[in-house]
């Protein structure tokens, strides 16, 4: 029986002829040989298997420490409590572990590996889909689904038209019909490779174009889209700033509900809308963004990343003049909004201050005195700052986060060991600040809302290859390739089927062929195949 | 009626689940343990008729070792606790407005409800009763866990999940885990049949067959976890503006359908195929397992989730 139009497999294929053994008369391997011999190898299914699992097990790493792509701040985290540890996680790259040389090497000979099993077998395959289904084999009745049904010669070419209308390629040999569907399969399987590689092509050098930028926003305020208007900026190693999109985009509020009924979810967030302007091409519109609704603008995707309090504190001089007047974000640390906040005023007052602590959207007092915040919306909103005198440091030339204040080299005057209260100021209201410096004031709160802005061209491209990809994988999986024949014989019309990989529906398809071509004879008996035919046919045709 | 009433049913009803569950997996290693006692002969015909017609349902050749009561009466029973358990998981959906997915203790117990409603209509298939106590077993066990350590009463969904991508990610998710723990099963038997094949497990299909059987199942599920993939990158490039980016859980699926995509590369290789792809099998679903639960509870990632 002819093998020729049977799709090409890795030798070790389960469908793949058993290669003979080598034999200590066969004659050794020179340089090429064994060339051919490491390439076989590398392309055969053992390795993709092995190169499979071992991808699994190079994946665990990183979900284990921290990585600097999903979480930075874990990174910094690991390495201060572990600074004996830092050289062993740098010299594995196990922050990077995706982009590390041994993960690399990993994918980069699995993806060598598929590419020397698909070239030879796309080159096979489009021989085979023009080949003519094979030879009729002499013995129909070793295959699948052997059955005699009453015919003969003159039922073939109606046979034919029955087969090629339930999608069969068909052809004559003498009083056969030789018939070989579900190409589809193999077609499906190496678009499927194809397509894997493809995203590994896209998403490599794709990443390399594109940035992202994110930038905080209080309600009113708005931002152009240039570098220096970000709070920080990722750009891809080809991003070139001339493409930047031109485009403005102002906070006009943040709303956001909280959860008021469920006595187990009180103050849970129900809901993040983010309204905002948009300038582009010199018009204005207005738009939304919501968690899981991006707002796209020229190209960029816009989302609502996180979302807190800015109060708004003024200072005063002893004098009564303003020296500090802004809305200052503070940073949410648990579900209640307790945020933290710094301010630094360098310049105004008679010594450098700094003010540190929290703003308690709803103030409650414990009963230790403490304040905290009972619930997320602004039902009583109170600030509770500590005050620092002396050098803030930001003179030395060294850039500092405005959301740490280095305390090193200062005199605390209000709250902690200072021997004052800290200075606790419900909205509206002002404090003294101790020392006759001035007053702090609570003007106002608004909510701010962190907007990233991201550019990424590798997006649609891999929708699109994963849309092939699971197409192509149903096609692989689910079509069956086999093959059928149809031979006038005295009896009557012969009928078997082949399967070409994993087909178990072929003997129904066989018996419904028989349907529909003749009645069958009496001499078949339902089920009665013998157990060592079913054994064999089991060997050529998992 | 009040969410929390709405709960209570709900919890009851899944209690109920659980006491059925249990009377089926009693009535199911009856039957095991009858079977174990058939004569070794006519469990040999059954498996040669099964043998030579894969194709047909496993029908019983007379004389055989016939399913016995009990194993019919653990089917019924399967089916009652089933009922009950999917009332339990639509009141819960109730009680939060929502579908019954959101947390780590609605998502085992709508997961093993999908995952029992598999192989509860695989009979429709094939006979699959064989499998009675593992899944019954499975089932007692898993809703054990999930009410003793994972409940915690319905709260609203976060704007995070407020999404049709919840229902489709997560739910094809489930399914594709039914499929693969239905697959798991059936490997677990081969392995053991391979090993030793007396008493029950003489009246069992054959280890290939078997083996055809999960391969199916796991094929089915293979499929539907590279949707689930695919939904989740799709949903992750709408909530976090990236479709990919190794988060904790990401890897864990990541690492799941490269372990099956090698399972499926197994079972057609030579050397392969048999015990060492049915391994493969069994590993996969332990670390759908280990992804639910340990990832769920101790890694830290962006699908904070479990409510816990």
């Amino acid at each position: 029986m002819s093998r020729s139009s049977d799709p090409l497999r890795p030798g070790d294929h389960i469908d793949s002829p058993e290669a003979p053994a080598w034999q200590p008369g066969d004659p050794k391997l020179g340089v090429r040989g064994w060339a051919r011999f490491l390439w076989r190898q590398l392309t055969s299914m053992r390795t993709a298997i092995v190169l499979l699992l071992l991808l699994a097990i190079a994946a665990v790493p990183g979900s284990l420490v921290p990585q600097r792509s999903s979480d930075p701040n874990g990174v910094i985290q690991v390495r201060q409590n572990n600074p004996g540890m830092v050289w062993l996680y740098d010299a594995l790259s196990l922050h990077d572990v995706y982009t590390s040389p041994w993960f690399s090497a990993i994918y980069i000979l699995l993806f060598t590996s598929l590419v020397g099993c698909v070239i030879p077998r796309l080159t096979h395959h489009w021989k085979a889909m023009r080949a003519l289904p094979p030879r009729t084999p002499a013995r129909l009745s070793r295959l699948v689904g052997f059955q005699t049904v009453a015919g003969d010669a003159s039922d073939l070419e109606r046979a034919e038209r029955v087969l090629r209308k339930l999608g069969y390629r068909t052809t004559r040999y003498g009083d056969s019909v030789s018939a070989e569907r579900g190409y589809l399969r193999e077609t499906g399987n190496l678009l499927f490779h194809i397509s894997m590689l493809a995203l590994l092509l896209v998403v490599g050098p794709g990443s390399g174009f594109g940035y992202s930028g994110q930038r905080l926003l209080v309600e009113g305020t708005g931002f152009a889209n240039t570098l220096s208007s970000y709070d920080s900026f990722d750009a891809a190693r080809w991003f070139d700033e001339d493409e930047i999109e031109p485009f403005a985009v102002a906070l006009d509020d943040l709303e956001v509900v909280y959860e008021t009924d469920n006595p187990n979810a009180i103050g849970a967030p129900l809901d993040f809308t983010a309204n905002v302007s948009v300038t582009e091409d010199g018009a204005e519109r207005d738009a939304q963004i919501k968690v899981n609704e991006p707002l796209s603008v020229a190209g960029a995707d816009l989302y609502l990343i996180s979302n807190g309090y800015a109060p708004r504190i003024s200072v005063r001089d002893a004098s009564g003049q303003v020296v500090y007047d802004q809305y200052t974000p503070f940073l949410a640390q648990d579900d209640q909004m307790t945020s933290l906040g710094v301010i630094k005023l360098p310049d105004g007052l008679e010594e450098q201050l700094g003010l540190r602590g929290f703003f308690y959207p709803t103030a409650v007092t414990l009963e230790t005195g403490a304040l905290a915040s009972a619930y997320p919306d602004l039902a009583a909103p109170v600030l509770s700052l500590q005050a620092f005198t002396g050098d803030l440091g930001l003179d030395a030339g060294i850039p500092r986060s405005v959301y740490a204040l280095q305390t090193d080299g200062m005199t605390q005057i209000a709250g902690g060991d200072s021997g004052a209260a800290s200075l606790t100021i419900p909205l509206g209201q002002s404090i003294d600040i101790p020392g006759g410096l001035g007053t702090i004031t609570f003007e106002d709160v608004r909510r701010y809302g962190v907007i990233d802005v991201k550019v990424d061209q590798t997006q649609e491209p891999v929708l699109w290859i994963t849309v092939v990809l699971v197409v192509s994988l149903l096609a692989s999986l689910l079509i069956p390739r086999r093959r059928m024949w149809v031979k006038a014989t005295p009896a009557g019309l012969e009928l078997a089927g082949l399967a070409r990989g994993e087909d178990p529906t072929l003997e129904r398809a066989v018996d419904d062929l028989g349907k529909r071509i003749g009645q069958p004879a009496p001499a078949r008996e339902a089920g009665a195949v013998d157990p060592a035919a079913a054994g064999r046919e089991r060997r050529m045709d998992p | 009626m009040t969410p929390s009433d709405l709960d209570s049913f709900s919890l009851l009803l899944v209690y109920s689940a659980m006491a059925v569950y249990t009377v089926a997996f009693i009535a199911y290693a009856v039957d095991v343990a009858r079977r174990s006692a058939a004569k070794p002969v006519a469990a040999e015909a059954r498996v040669l008729v099964g043998a030579g017609a894969p194709l047909e349902p496993v029908t019983v050749a007379p004389g055989a070792a016939k399913p016995g009561r009990g194993a019919r009466v653990g089917y019924v029973l399967t089916v009652l606790a089933w009922i009950l358990h999917v009332g339990g998981a639509v009141l819960r959906g109730l009680a939060g407005g929502r579908v019954p997915w959101a947390n780590m203790y609605e998502f085992a117990l709508t997961g093993v409800a999908v995952i029992l409603g598999v192989f509860i209509l695989s009979r429709l298939w094939r006979d699959l009763n064989f499998l009675g106590v593992f899944m019954s077993g499975l089932a007692t066990v898993c809703l054990g866990v999930a009410t003793l350590n994972f409940y915690v009463p319905p709260t609203p969904l976060p704007p995070a999940l407020q999404t049709y991508w919840l229902v489709i990610h997560v739910f094809v998710a489930t399914l594709a885990t039914g499929f693969f723990a239905l697959g798991s099963g059936l490997s677990i038997l081969q392995l053991i049949k391979e090993r030793r094949d007396s008493g029950f497990l003489r009246s069992l299909p054959s280890g290939v067959q078997l083996e055809d059987l999960a391969y199916r199942v796991s094929v089915v599920g293979f499929i539907f976890w590279t949707f689930t993939l695919i939904a989740g990158a799709i949903w992750a490039e709408h909530a976090w503006g990236r479709y990919w980016g190794w988060d904790t859980k990401e890897v864990w699926t990541f690492i799941i359908w490269v372990i099956y995509a090698g399972y499926i590369h197994a079972r057609a290789t030579r050397g392969w195929r048999g015990s060492r792809s049915a391994w493969l099998q069994i590993v996969g679903l332990t670390a759908i397992l280990f992804n639910f639960t340990v990832v769920n509870l101790f890694f830290k990632g962006l699908h904070a989730y479990s409510g816990l």
